[in-house]
């Protein structure tokens, strides 16, 4: 089969990559990239485990066709921490909240936390169930996960 | 019962040989007309990627609509609203225009899929699938609103009260043609309208039943003008029950009124029996109890008190 080139940036690095059309972002990202931090839970846009973010707003990468990146800015979970290796606001509080049973739908959770939290440095329980009701946790009952993301958003303001 | 490995599970990839992306509309339809049928239009693709995976349906090519210019607009022309053909539904939710003139629709564009979903998901995608209780159709429906519809041989505007055919089946095919415009009237002066859903969960659910609710009233005398109720699934299509509108036009404002039409509407419904979405008893029952409460709101916000 004919492959495209197509250029974007990833996790704040330009990438070149030739692909199939009929190519779908999760595959790219974990079978060529090795970018398994993203999780394949439903494959059909229910779950939300495969949560990446496009030009900053959480998309399902489960359904979306690589070529539909092209020219765009995709953030993954392995972008959240930085070049020391030092971690997100939002991973640090999921660990220090224990927010994370088997971690399946973690990554997930955590990319839709971080939408909100760029947008909404303050938001409220309400505004913080609804940045998350796109994910399907089936271990933790959802009560820390919120309440991990409460606390990301009082130790961004910290540090402010 | 044994299920085959194809039922069981679905393939992993969508199988297509193309992924077009043309820049134009005339571009877009041109493809379309050379593929005959083994082309089919995608936008969001939350319907469609799905479907491929379940070999649903099967294509040569698909035709990424999504790069077409100045389709991802919500916009006032006159006195009407046009949404796009690509518009999204987190952007109709988010819209201060549409919260204040067409609240209905706000939250049904607010209700579906989750987030994620939200970001990507068209409008005028959730009405070409065609779903009897799609959270966009209703109140579309509700609202009287029409479609464009573009193909090779030109455009043609059909109101939406025709556009549903049958379950998943509509005027337009995605394999020729492109839905490029949403319009509708907003809310004016002494009108109203409420959207209700009823499902299992706050997020990540389908509809067990949905109903909105648009009135216009006469305040002189205390009247209904105008109602329309539209309700889903209640029917294989997005349902307008005309007799309830019928029996409501020029009735007084009072709880008699609200609850004969409650009535009449559980009377015209058909909801199926279903073990995702509730028994059809349970379900006639809920239709008296929204469309009466969707009234009871839409008459609100119209700027009637009910005694
Ligand atoms: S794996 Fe993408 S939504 Fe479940
Ligand atoms: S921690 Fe197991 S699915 Fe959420």
């Amino acid at each position: 089969m004919s492959t495209t080139k197509l250029s974007f940036k990833l996790n704040g690095h330009s990438m070149e990559v030739a692909i199939a059309p009929n190519t779908l972002l999760i595959d790219l990202l974990r079978d060529d990239l090795g970018l398994t931090g993203t999780k394949v839970g439903c494959r059909e846009g229910e779950c939300g485990a495969c949560t990446v973010l496009l030009d900053g707003e959480p998309v399902n990468s489960c359904i979306l066709p690589t070529i539909k990146v092209a020219g765009r800015s995709l953030t993954t979970i392995e972008g959240l921490a930085n070049e020391e290796g030092e971690l997100d606001e939002i991973q640090q509080a999921f660990m220090d909240e224990g927010a994370a049973q088997c971690g399946f739908c973690t990554p997930g959770m955590i990319m839709n936390a971080k939408a909100l939290l760029n947008k909404n440095p303050n938001p409220d329980e309400a505004e913080i169930r609804q940045s998350l009701s796109g994910v399907l946790c089936r271990c933790t009952g959802y009560q820390k996960i919120v309440q991990a993301v409460v606390t990301a958003s009082q130790m961004k303001k910290l540090q402010e | 019962m044994s299920l085959t490995f194809k039922e069981l599970h679905w393939a992993k990839d969508i199988r297509v040989q193309q992924y077009l992306q043309p820049k134009t509309l005339e571009e877009a339809l041109h493809i379309l007309q050379d593929y005959r049928g083994r082309a089919r239009v995608i936008a969001g693709g939350t319907d469609v990627i799905p479907q491929l995976r379940k070999r649903d349906i099967e294509l040569e090519a698909l035709v990424d609509i999504t790069g077409l210019p100045d389709m991802a607009n919500i916009e006032k022309d006159g006195d009407k609203i046009i949404l796009g053909g690509l518009t999204t539904h987190a952007q109709v939710a988010s819209s201060q225009l549409i919260k204040d003139q067409a609240g209905l629709l706000s939250e049904g564009a607010g209700s579906v899929g989750s987030p994620q979903i939200r970001n990507i998901a068209t409008v005028a995608g959730n009405l070409i699938s065609g779903q009897p209780a799609a959270d966009t159709s209703i109140p579309l429906l509700a609202l009287d609103a029409s479609v464009t519809i573009a193909s090779g041989e030109g455009e043609r505007a059909v109101p939406l009260s025709e556009f549903f055919l049958d379950l998943g089946k509509t005027a337009l095919d995605p394999c020729k043609e492109i839905l490029t415009r949403i319009k509708f009237q907003p809310l004016g002066k002494d009108q109203g309208g409420a959207y209700l859903r009823l499902s299992k969960r706050k997020a990540l659910s389908l509809p067990m039943l949905v109903c909105a609710v648009k009135v216009t009233v006469n305040k002189d005398k205390n009247t209904i003008s105008e109602a329309s109720i539209a309700l889903g699934p209640v029917a294989p299509t997005p349902f307008r029950d005309r007799h309830t509108e019928d029996a409501l036009k020029g009735a007084p404002i009072n709880l008699t009124t609200l609850a004969d039409a409650a009535e009449g509407a559980s009377a015209y419904c058909s909801p199926r029996d279903s073990l995702l979405r509730g028994s059809c008893d349970y379900r006639q029952e809920m239709v008296k109890v929204f469309v009466k409460r969707g009234l009871v709101r839409a008459l609100e916000q119209a700027g009637c008190t009910l005694d």
